[in-house]
């Protein structure tokens, strides 16, 4: 047996397109090595960052690596605006049919999970934990498990670029396509085992951040008192908990069939295609909720703190939450209405999915009469926000009119759909986000982001977006279908694809404002000192000195209500008693070695060197049982520490 | 540590440990579903009352339940903190899971001898997995409680052991719960209709 597999020279690729993205990758990742070098910064990022247990720490990694793969999604959507823009009649574009489906398949990949779902992960354990006042979560060293599991599968995919290929099946990778049969290359395995690694990292997440909100609240901080940013994700991670394993049993069964053989979706010996489709929706429709109500935890917070007025209906809002949480689970069909189940199937997800958009609509009224007579200060998160309540509320009533099986049908794979998923996704999920890196970031870094280059970034955005997609609404309704890398002039499509385009290069426009707005304000980051509370806000995570030392709270807080800083800070609680020890985890390198060992496993079956998957499970197995023979997980901060750090930054004192 | 906060960390891993639990039995409803739909496929092959052997699958139903059995007395003995007892229980417990999963793997390669191997049809793919999931978590299960024997041979009954052991009951008799469904839908409910 060739201790290669499938491996061989053969597998860099020849493309010129393809080979200046290998060299590009090539020459930024050693221009980062001989930085890291230059600047004699390895043992700070080993100490400070990856090896940390410190969720702040975690949550800061998945932001950076999520931006980075944002970037490369980003140029894979200008790839393609540009080929269509361009590929009609008899030019062919630029792009090859191969190349081209293997663009659009990273893109709507890397999207979702290694942009959307680590920024989700980076939020929460960035914030979550400081709002219900607890100093970790219930198990940092699963959590650094977590993010490394994230980072193989985010390594597996870029690894694609340079060797071998990367699946031409779309983001979901539909079979009989995805099937060996028609796909034999390696693509789709590098699809399978990114996000089969990845996946089981957000798994370990979901049942980490569950735990932490129910088992970790500060005195006082009950349920009904949690911030809605808390209830939000805890509603998305028992949607995790309860969506992964689906999608981990899919993924499984797909690679079983492509590895050994198996029948469960291919064309013959019984196989059968939709049970894939269905159930990758029965993960792939929790999914869009997984991402988006942690941005309404988002909004949730920001509204509220920018119309200094408390949150408009809060227990409409969880409750809201809760049924949005139960009724994801009720509409997958509505993915694939033109399956075939027969009208009254069809009929019920419809319903269903008309439904969902009701406790939607009362999240968009709360956050409206929290504005209604409040003191509103229109700092950049509020931007992002109103930019959202618009485009998302368009891209819902799409929804609704989608939802209508008769209407599905004509436009199911069109590029109408491509234009509705767009609209929730960069409006919901993306502007929320960007709206509370934004707020959150003097917390976590103690100095603000500069707000004019923000409020630029926010308006390019937007109005790329409307110009970017609006015109993909029509071409829908026109015939356009999705993933087309060709179409004829006759059509009279192209001035609407062109106009796209050019919606494309104003949000690029907007990321280069946010790129610079970091730049500057970094720059000038000791005019910006945030202070404690630099918003006049209303939670936890406000009270605390910015940047948030690494124990979070010297003294756990007491909870006597809900937006228990702005009580405080009404003057109705008081109390500070002398600093304590706190015993914190240690750092610890086995999530990494795990992670090193998960992307090997996964390299071994990719390429079948079969030797190499024994040997990494071996592995990860000797990593685990280390960690479980450590007794010596913890560490303690002496009180003398405690008080130097609060002293030189100091928290909210009333 | 004082007792409270001993407590406590005890529940949070227990919560979290359920947690997982359920996550693992929405992988095996996956995997249930999955063998609803495509347990009929035959592809020409034969069905699924024609190669199982019902006396030989009670047996290992048997042997697995009476597993659970002694893993329930280990955990007894937990709570008396014997640890001659746990050990003696362990290693009975861990004795009918390995000979639960040699008689399975003895149905596997019977199967895949007879010419019913994976490869032939939807329903023995959906089969084969269905019932090798199962086993890989018995294995994964052995090699845990083998792990547990010597810490409790080597460090005695601390909080670790004792949460992790709590852990390893939770798992065990889960596993059992899960072959109680296999043993009904995959191979007594062909028999039955």
């Amino acid at each position: 047996m060739n201790i290669f597999g499938k491996l061989s020279l053969d597998a860099i690729p020849h493309d010129p397109v393809a080979l200046a993205g290998v060299v590009f990758m090539f020459s930024a990742g050693i221009a980062a090595l001989v930085a890291l070098t230059y600047f004699k910064l390895w043992r700070w990022l080993w100490e400070e960052y990856l090896t940390s247990l410190d969720p702040k720490k975690i949550g800061i990694m998945y932001i950076v690596v999520a931006v980075l793969m944002l970037v490369r999604g980003m140029a894979d959507a200008g790839m393609m605006r540009l080929q269509q823009a361009i590929s009609v009649g008899d030019s062919f574009g630029y792009l090859s049919p191969e190349h081209f489906q293997q663009v659009f398949s990273a893109h709507g990949t890397i999207m979702i999970f290694f942009v959307a779902m680590p920024i989700l992960f980076g939020l929460i354990n960035l914030i979550m934990p400081l709002q219900i006042g607890a100093r970790d979560v219930a198990f940092p060293f699963l959590n650094s498990v977590s993010f490394w599991l994230f980072a193989a599968g985010a390594g597996l995919i870029n690894l694609s670029l340079v060797l071998g290929e990367f699946s031409t099946a779309g983001w979901l990778a539909y079979p009989p396509l995805s099937e060996l049969q028609y796909s034999p290359g390696v693509g789709v395995d590098y699809w399978i085992w990114a996000l089969q690694i990845s996946g089981i990292g957000s798994l370990l997440s979901g049942v980490n951040f569950i735990t932490t909100i129910f088992k970790m609240r500060a005195p006082g901080m009950t349920l009904m008192r949690m911030p809605i940013f808390v209830w939000t994700s805890l509603s998305s991670m028992v949607l995790v908990v309860f969506a992964f394993p689906i999608l981990t049993a899919t993924l499984s069964m797909l690679a079983l069939d492509r590895t050994l053989g198996m029948h469960f979706f291919t064309t013959d010996l019984g196989g059968n295609v939709m049970m894939y489709v269905n159930l990758i929706w029965a993960w792939g429709h929790p999914e869009v909720y997984i991402l988006v109500l942690p941005a309404f935890g988002i909004f949730s917070e920001i509204v509220p703190v920018f119309s200094q007025k408390r949150l408009f209906g809060y227990t409409s809002m969880v409750f809201a939450t809760a049924g949005i949480t139960f009724f994801s689970y009720l509409v997958w069909a509505h993915h694939f209405f033109t399956m075939g189940a027969g009208a009254k199937v069809n009929a019920f997800f419809g319903i269903m999915t008309m439904v969902i958009a009701i406790p939607t609509g009362v999240k968009i009224f709360n956050w409206l009469f929290t504005m209604f007579r409040g003191r509103i200060i229109f700092s950049s998160p509020m931007h992002w926000f109103l930019g959202f309540v618009v485009s998302f509320t368009i891209g819902g009533m799409s929804g609704v009119l989608l939802s209508i099986p008769g209407v599905d049908f004509e436009l199911h794979n069109s590029l109408f759909l491509v234009a509705h998923f767009h609209n929730m996704i960069i409006s919901g999920v993306l502007f929320g986000y960007f709206a509370g890196i934004t707020y959150w970031f003097p917390k976590i870094f103690g100095f603000k982001l500069n707000e004019n280059l923000g409020v630029y970034a926010f308006w390019c955005w937007i109005v790329g977006f409307f110009v970017a997609f609006m015109p993909l609404y029509i071409l829908g309704m026109m015939g356009a279908t999705r993933r087309l890398d060709h179409y004829d002039a006759s059509m009279g499509w192209q001035g609407l694809f062109i106009v796209a385009g050019v919606g494309v290069c104003i949000i690029g426009l907007g990321v280069l404002f946010q790129v610079l707005q970091m730049y500057v304000s970094i720059r000038d980051r000791k005019k910006n000192i945030a202070g404690a509370d630099p918003w006049n806000a209303r939670t936890l995570e406000w009270s605390v000195p910015s940047p948030a030392p690494m124990y979070n709270f010297a003294h756990i807080p007491h909870v006597y209500g809900r937006d228990p800083l702005w009580a405080r800070k009404q003057g109705i609680e008081h109390h500070e008693p002398p600093y304590t020890d706190i015993r914190m985890p240690k750092n610890s390198p086995l999530g990494l070695l795990l992670g090193l060992f998960g992307f090997l496993f996964g390299f071994g079956i990719i390429w079948h060197m079969y030797w190499l998957v024994p040997a990494a499970a071996l592995g990860a197995i000797v990593c685990i049982v280390v960690r479980a023979l450590d007794e010596h997980t913890e560490e303690t901060i002496s009180a003398a520490v405690v008080e130097r750090i609060e002293r030189a930054n100091p928290s909210v004192t009333v | 540590m004082n007792r409270t906060e001993t407590e406590h960390v005890r529940d949070t891993s227990l919560l979290g440990f359920w947690l997982f639990i359920m996550s693992d039995c929405l992988l095996f409803a996956s995997l249930f579903a999955t063998y609803a739909v495509l347990g009929h496929s035959y592809a020409g092959g034969p069905s699924a009352s024609e190669i199982f052997s019902l006396p030989f699958v009670l047996l290992e139903t048997l042997i697995l339940l009476t597993s659970t059995l002694t893993c329930g007395l280990a955990v007894v003995a937990l709570y008396k903190r014997n640890r001659e007892q746990i050990l003696g229980w362990l290693f009975v417990t861990g004795a009918l899971g390995a000979l639960f999963l040699a008689l399975e793997l003895h149905e596997f390669v019977t199967l895949i001898a007879e010419g019913h191997g994976f490869q032939a049809s939807a329903f023995l793919s959906a089969f084969f997995t269905l019932v090798g999931t199962h086993g890989l978590h018995v294995s994964i299960g052995l090699l845990w409680m083998l792990f547990m024997m010597a810490q409790v041979y080597r460090t005695g009954l601390t909080n670790v052991t004792e949460r992790h052991l709590m852990c390893l009951a939770l798992f065990w008799h889960f596993l059992d719960i899960v072959w109680i469904f296999i043993f009904s839908f995959v191979y007594l409910l062909p028999i039955i209709v």
